[in-house]
């Protein structure tokens, strides 16, 4: 397999296996504590890494794992012993299991090839290099095997327990009242993510994951309203990230992780901005929208309260801008729009209910309208 | 023992750091603003990158202007993204400012050390701080904005504990709250500017919540929590470089970092009031105290039936009454008759003189407790006792005395059994 394709779906293959767990992450508001062990499996790692002498191997996945769930379990002990805040706890735990690591890598430096730089950022860009070998035959780059099987077992988990999790995600205490355990679930996927955490770290460094834990499922949050869309969604905005992102990385001459989760940042800000639903500017748009149509409900409703009384049948647009201190433009643009709908007339600078206006407003009442 | 100048220049640095980041961690604990801080730190790492691209220099003011801009952009990032998606919260909008930011960081700084005339830029020290690398003109920059942060936070001491405990009631009061905050986040932006030099981005939020937290433990007021955070900041400072000077592997922000996770541990268990064993023991004495008022209460009971109340009474006979253990009952009848309350004589057990009063005195707040219960708050009778069993043990006896006034000193409880009249001393 060639480097660039090597490099892409290794960086895929993590993207979207951390997607695919940050999404329950995400939504059960829980995105720090993924943070939070992305940096406290270090020492987990480095121990591992002196009893085995490798990064990838079986007993560094569940060693690691360990110090990740013990990270989660140290963070609710701390904030259940009501000494600390939520928060607190996990500000104060992950900087101290971090420390101990980079120390334990400083301490066995010669034992330990981890550089601290690489713990950050990984080394996605020599994956092709590091090639899988049983018995004398080479199975293609062993990133590729470990993060794909990693990527196998997240799906398999979700998949086995999508139904518990949705529910536990969105309603805990129904899950709990009808018999599941919102804890045992909530330990399961910690540990998932922990193991996701540590075999996604040789090759990406701590930075990759905890960007791919975050910003594509919330991404796809934006996006969409239905769970298994938005997995999907956070999914494919991973895979899209690591694409562009190594492409970026060539072009400028780069750490590829860096790209890849810089990447994935874009399409956040893409989804932030242009969500069709969710985004800034089609909640702008809506809020535009709202506001015309209440300002032609009230001039409709002006209007009819004027014609009991005779000698005020009709009235000018300088008097709404007195009575409702709307701009001028913004009267104008609702008269037209009203006229344009046979619903008042306006001659010589005055306005009037049209008898059609005056009967459509009697027979259906404002709200229905405006619309029009 | 000679103290190098780069020693002392580290020492300075680290223990500068120490105080103002635990004084300003407090305000960013108790705001609940943690995690902010570290999203903060990570998104100054661009700026520091950005300001040595743009100008080709590494002078500290420089390459901290540029930290503290792209950390005040991060800040208002995570604000926008919560208030402009009204979907994402908080914790993710922080993940995302946090991890975004710092890979922006990180693709400018292996941008700059592939670039020809970038190999030697240094940038990296940012990432886990270097004090080793530390001048006397970073001293002075960091002087300049401790000088900066410790008057506006004496100055407006009294606002910033309003923003605190109750920022709807500072703002009645007209005090201009969303300018505190903007104030406070950008004092915290400048702590962790000069953070990023001595612990680095990753481990900053450390150096500002670790001795803050540390400190909530000794104390409930807001000016001591300060003090005792800066303290133990700088504590965990000068503690951690001397450690890390006195040996070739130590790095001194994570050796740091790990010195004041320490003082938190022995904080959070030892801490007088609030730390885990004085809370044990509290429970512990309280537990025991209430099993010596059942014995009591219980001998008393018994001793109702026979209008005798100094008869021996055999524990099993005791036993049957609450389920306790025979060898439980023993040790709490031991404590009695230290306590001149009880006389243990084999397998048997009775009241003193001074026992039995002891023993009316609970069964008196029991009684009055469930008259209370039924005539005040209308419960019926059968309903009374389990919440008259809690109570018997957590009314004073001034309580008491005011109790029986209201009720009317009535001489029977609702079960019909007579109240024990007040002790004349």
């Amino acid at each position: 397999m060639n480097a660039p394709l090597t490099i892409i779906l290794t960086g895929a293959l993590v993207a979207a296996s951390c997607s695919l767990v940050g999404t329950f992450l995400v939504l059960r508001k829980m995105a720090l504590l993924g943070d939070a062990i992305s940096h406290a499996v270090l020492p987990g790692i480095v121990i591992a890494f002196l009893f085995t002498n490798s990064l990838a191997s079986f007993p560094a996945l569940v060693g690691a794992s360990v110090v990740g769930i013990a990270t989660v379990f140290l963070v609710e002990a701390l904030h259940r012993s009501r000494r600390l805040y939520e928060d607190t706890s996990i500000g104060v735990v992950f900087p101290a299991l971090f420390s101990l690591g980079v120390i334990l890598v400083s301490v066995y430096a010669g034992q330990v090839h981890i550089d601290t730089d690489c713990v950050l950022y990984g080394e996605i860009g020599l994956s092709n290099l590091d090639e899988w070998i049983v018995g004398g035959k080479s199975l293609g780059p062993r990133s590729i095997w470990v993060t794909g099987g990693v990527m196998l077992f997240d799906l398999l988990f979700v998949l086995a327990f999508y139904k518990e999790l949705k529910l536990v995600s969105f309603d805990p205490d129904l899950a709990a009242s009808i018999g599941y355990s919102p804890m045992l679930v909530h330990y399961l996927l910690m540990t998932v993510v922990s193991i996701t955490v540590v075999a996604s770290f040789e090759s990406v460094g701590s930075i990759l994951v905890v960007a791919m834990l975050v910003v594509p499922p919330a991404a796809a949050y934006l996006l969409s309203a239905q769970l298994i869309n938005m997995i999907l969604i956070a999914i494919a905005i991973a895979v899209a990230s690591s694409a562009a992102g190594y492409a970026f990385a060539r072009s400028v001459d780069c750490s590829i992780a860096g790209a890849m989760a810089f990447s994935a940042g874009l399409f956040f800000l893409a989804a932030f901005f242009a969500s069709p639903r969710n985004g800034l500017v089609a909640r702008i748009v809506l809020r535009w929208r709202l506001r015309e149509r209440l300002t032609r409900q009230l001039l409709l409703l002006h209007l009819k309260a004027r014609v009991t009384v005779e000698e005020a049948r009709t009235l000018q647009p300088e008097d709404l801008v007195v009575r409702f201190g709307w701009s001028r433009s913004r009267i104008d643009r609702a008269v037209r729009r009203l006229r344009a709908n046979g619903l008042i007339e306006s001659s010589g600078g005055r306005l009037w209910l049209t008898q059609a206006g005056k009967a459509a407003l009697d027979r259906e009442g404002t709200a229905v309208l405006a619309h029009r | 023992m000679g103290i190098s100048y780069t020693l002392w220049n580290v020492l300075l640095g680290a223990t500068l750091l120490g105080l103002v980041g635990g004084v300003l961690g407090s305000f960013a604990l108790l705001r609940r603003q943690s995690l902010l801080a570290d999203a903060l730190a990570h998104a100054a790492l661009p700026g520091v990158c950005l300001a040595f691209l743009l100008t080709g220099q590494k002078s500290p003011g420089l390459l901290l202007a540029g930290a503290a801009a792209t950390g005040v952009l991060g800040a208002l990032c995570v604000i926008l993204i919560v208030r402009g998606s009204q979907l994402i919260k908080e914790d993710s909008a922080i993940g995302i400012v946090l991890s975004v930011f710092f890979a922006f960081g990180i693709v400018l700084i292996t941008k700059i050390q592939r670039m020809p005339s970038g190999n030697q830029s240094g940038l990296d020290k940012y990432l886990f701080g270097q004090v080793a690398t530390l001048v006397t003109e970073d001293l002075w920059v960091m002087c300049g904005i401790i000088a900066i942060v410790v008057t506006t936070v004496a100055v407006f001491f009294k606002e910033l504990r309003l923003l605190c405990f109750d920022r709807a009631f500072g703002a009645s009061l007209g005090f201009p709250m969303r300018g505190l905050e903007v104030l406070l986040t950008c004092l915290l932006v400048m702590v962790v500017v000069v953070g990023l030099q001595i612990v680095g981005v990753v481990l900053m939020v450390s150096t500002l919540v670790t001795p803050a937290a540390a400190a909530r433990q000794w104390t409930d007021r807001l000016g001591s929590m300060i003090l005792v955070s800066g303290v133990l900041g700088m504590f965990g400072a000068v503690t951690g470089v001397l450690l890390s000077s006195a040996s070739d592997s130590l790095p001194p922000g994570p050796t740091i970092v790990l010195v004041s996770s320490f003082v938190l541990v022995l904080s959070i268990l030892f801490a007088p009031r609030r730390g885990i064993l004085w809370a044990r023991l509290r429970e512990r004495a309280v537990r025991l105290r209430i099993r010596r008022e059942n014995l009591l209460k219980d001998l008393y009971t018994l001793g109702e039936r026979s209008q005798s109340w100094t008869v021996l009474t055999p524990l099993h006979t005791l036993t049957a009454m609450r389920g306790q253990p025979a060898r439980e009952l023993r040790k709490n009848s031991r404590v009695l008759a230290a306590q001149g309350l009880a006389m243990l004589s084999g397998d048997e057990v009775r009241l003193t003189e001074s026992g039995l009063q002891a023993a009316e005195k609970v069964v008196r707040k029991h009684r009055l407790w469930e008259v209370y219960l039924t005539r005040r708050l209308e419960l019926p009778t059968d309903h009374v006792h389990r919440d008259a069993e809690a109570m018997e043990h957590a009314l004073t006896d001034d309580a008491v005395e005011q109790l029986e006034e209201r009720l009317g000193s009535p001489v029977l409880d609702p079960h019909g059994k007579p109240i024990p009249p007040r002790i004349r001393p």
